[in-house]
């Protein structure tokens, strides 16, 4: 027998290995009750440990890369290429300023809806806790659209927590190693996640496709599907909360084996394939977190503080134009119903605490009569105060006080001189209509 | 190209190598194919892991090594993905045992040789995964044959580069 085990020695260990490979790939699947075969969802012990060791041979090398990679961004961005920092640093202090504003009338939206929710006894779940990780590495495999986080049990992470970023969802831990947990995608073939068309209100199931392009699958064929609509969580796969942008429709084909069905190709909202810095949600609760909590309630005070500048405004000018009656057209309309009607009558339903203007205000004896006042003789002004230098078309006065800041603008000109009204640039934002989320 | 029979493969120069670079190369093929992606995007078309395995196994034209190889770095790129671990083992398994194999009977310092050999290397592997998958296993699995065919390019035009550069690590007498 050993001329035997000597000749074919090659072969033997080829197949023993072979053999061996096969017999655990057998214990890794199992038959469902419909007859598919599918691999069990949760790894078995050897096979964990199988993992464990390539992810704890494989992982610190990439650590080391990934560590390299980000001191160089960090030293590029953070201290060479510094052009137009300093602009996009107001621009970043406007949108907060409007961000503010906006959340302040969600927050409104997000409370009537919890009441409503609260009265149907469902609660949606909040994002209440999310922790920020760094993406290290991928499976290496175009048909594994797997990657790995730097952080993992130790930091408290879990198998089934939801990855997003600001732009989307990502997908889900799939498995949580001691210092690494692995990601599954959402544009892996073995994913699954519930969603939502915006629009249409179509239901759907998210998996990915041969290509790496995330689908919804098995849909009945329907015309009011779209591209460019937007696909949201739906919220009933108990890993992703409601309402996440997932991506907007690409396309729309059939699917290839049943004729009544099509599958909508979805472009991500997140950039699965370049991804460095995600957010796993580690707990979500029926109520807002203490730091959401507390930006709404500033956001409130903002809220609060801009109103009350601008009826100070308001006041401001209403005894200016008081006090100047020879500049007021009694008859006019108020400037803003003359603009836009529909406007004003907007304005003065999104802002309730600025009140009326008076249609025909009450004419107050003058404290300096003058030529122009009813009346009142005129008088021949003195050399020191007047103003001898000609009037110019467009012309106009800055209010004491202001320090320049505002800005002074002319109303209609339905009368000999239009009632000036200041439009600061604060109020100019707060009189825009704000987007409001779709229900 | 030189075809050779099988009394001219005992004159062949096996070759070694240091202790080190039979850990670090494999290991480093692994982390760079782990980490490359994540910079490329769906542009990531080769296999890294294979072409060492491919090199290592002609280089040492023993079928036995070759096969451990091939297992030990599939085995590796399965245990990093979600998929069963085996699938990409066997499929290298098969590629580390036909490499060897070759190597013992041509010349595999010819550049279009090694080339060629990649191509079809890497064909045969995508191959097998599939067959494992879908006819072994009877999982759903779907598939791009261009995919398949554009790393099978890169891998051969990788090993172009890689191989010289490996050849320089050879411990010579």
């Amino acid at each position: 027998m050993e001329p035997f085990f000597i000749r074919y020695r090659n072969f033997l260990v080829l197949l023993a290995i072979l053999v061996a490979q096969i017999v655990g790939l057998a214990v890794q699947v199992h038959r469902t009750d419909s007859g598919r075969t599918t691999l069990d969802p949760q790894d078995g012990p050897s096979v964990r440990l199988i993992r464990l060791w390539a992810e704890g041979m494989v992982s610190p090398p990439e650590r080391l890369i990934h560590a390299v990679k980000l001191g160089g961004e960090n030293l590029w961005q953070g201290y060479i290429d510094l052009h137009n920092v300093h602009q996009q640093n107001l621009d970043l202090q406007k949108t907060i300023d409007r961000l503010h504003l906006e959340q302040a009338l969600l927050m409104e939206d997000a409370k009537q809806g919890q009441r409503l929710q609260a009265l149907l006894d469902f609660q949606q779940k909040y994002i209440y806790k999310t922790m920020t990780a760094q993406a290290i590495g991928s499976s290496g495999s175009d048909q594994s659209h797997v990657f790995y986080l730097d952080k993992g049990s130790a930091e408290g992470l879990e198998r089934d927590m939801a990855v997003i970023t600001a732009d989307g969802i990502v997908g889900k831990v799939r498995t949580v190693f001691p210092h690494t947990a692995q990601v599954l995608a959402i544009n892996d073939q073995t994913s699954g996640a519930g969603v939502i068309l915006e629009t249409t209100r179509i239901r759907g199931i998210l998996r990915g496709n041969a290509a790496g392009q995330p689908q919804i699958v098995g849909l009945m064929a329907d015309q009011r599907i779209q591209a460019g609509e937007k696909v949201l969580t739906a919220g009933g796969d108990q890993i992703f909360p409601r309402g996440l942008p997932v991506g907007v429709v690409d396309k729309v084909v059939r699917d290839p084996e049943r004729d009544s069905f099509v599958d909508v190709i979805i472009k991500p909202a997140a950039h699965l394939d370049r991804l460095d810095e995600v957010l796993v949600i580690t707990s979500t609760q029926p109520r807002f977190s203490p730091e959401m909590a507390q930006d709404l309630a500033t956001s409130e005070a903002l809220k609060g503080v801009e109103a009350a500048s601008i009826q100070e405004q308001q006041k401001a000018s209403q005894i200016r134009a008081e006090r100047l009656p020879g500049l007021t057209d009694p008859n006019a309309p108020a400037p803003n119903q003359v603009a836009n009607p529909a406007a004003g009558q907007a304005n003065a339903a999104a802002t309730p605490a600025v009140p009326a203007q008076p249609s025909a205000p009450k004419l107050l004896p003058a404290q300096h009569p003058d030529r122009f006042s009813p009346g009142a003789a005129p008088q021949a002004p003195s050399k020191s105060t007047l103003d001898t230098r000609p009037l110019k078309k467009g012309d106009a006065t800055t209010p004491a006080g202001t320090g320049g800041k505002t800005a002074l603008k002319t109303g209609p000109r339905s009368g000999p001189l239009a009632m000036p009204r200041e439009i600061t640039p604060r109020e100019t934002v707060s009189r825009e209509p704000l987007p409001r989320r779709n229900p | 190209m030189s075809v050779l029979g099988a009394n001219f493969r005992r004159d062949l120069e096996i070759r070694r190598y240091p202790l080190l670079v039979y850990v670090l190369v494999p290991l480093a093929a692994v982390v760079l194919q782990a980490w490359l992606p994540r910079v490329l995007g769906p542009y990531a078309w080769f296999d890294l892991p294979l072409v060492v395995t491919v090199y290592f196994a002609l280089g040492r034209r023993s079928p036995i090594q070759g096969t451990l190889m091939g297992a030990t770095m599939g085995i590796f790129e399965d245990a990093l993905s979600q998929h069963a671990i085996g699938v990409n083992g066997i499929a290298k398994t098969i590629v580390g045992f036909l490499a060897a194999s070759v190597g013992v009977r041509i010349d595999v310092e010819n550049h279009t040789i090694r080339l060629i050999l990649n191509f079809l290397l890497s064909l045969l592997s995508s191959a097998i995964v599939v067959f494992v998958y879908r006819i072994l296993l009877g999982l759903e699995l779907e598939w791009r044959w261009f995919t398949e065919l554009y790393k099978a390019i890169g891998n051969s035009i990788i090993a172009m580069v890689l191989f010289p550069l490996l050849d320089r690590l050879q411990i010579r007498d």
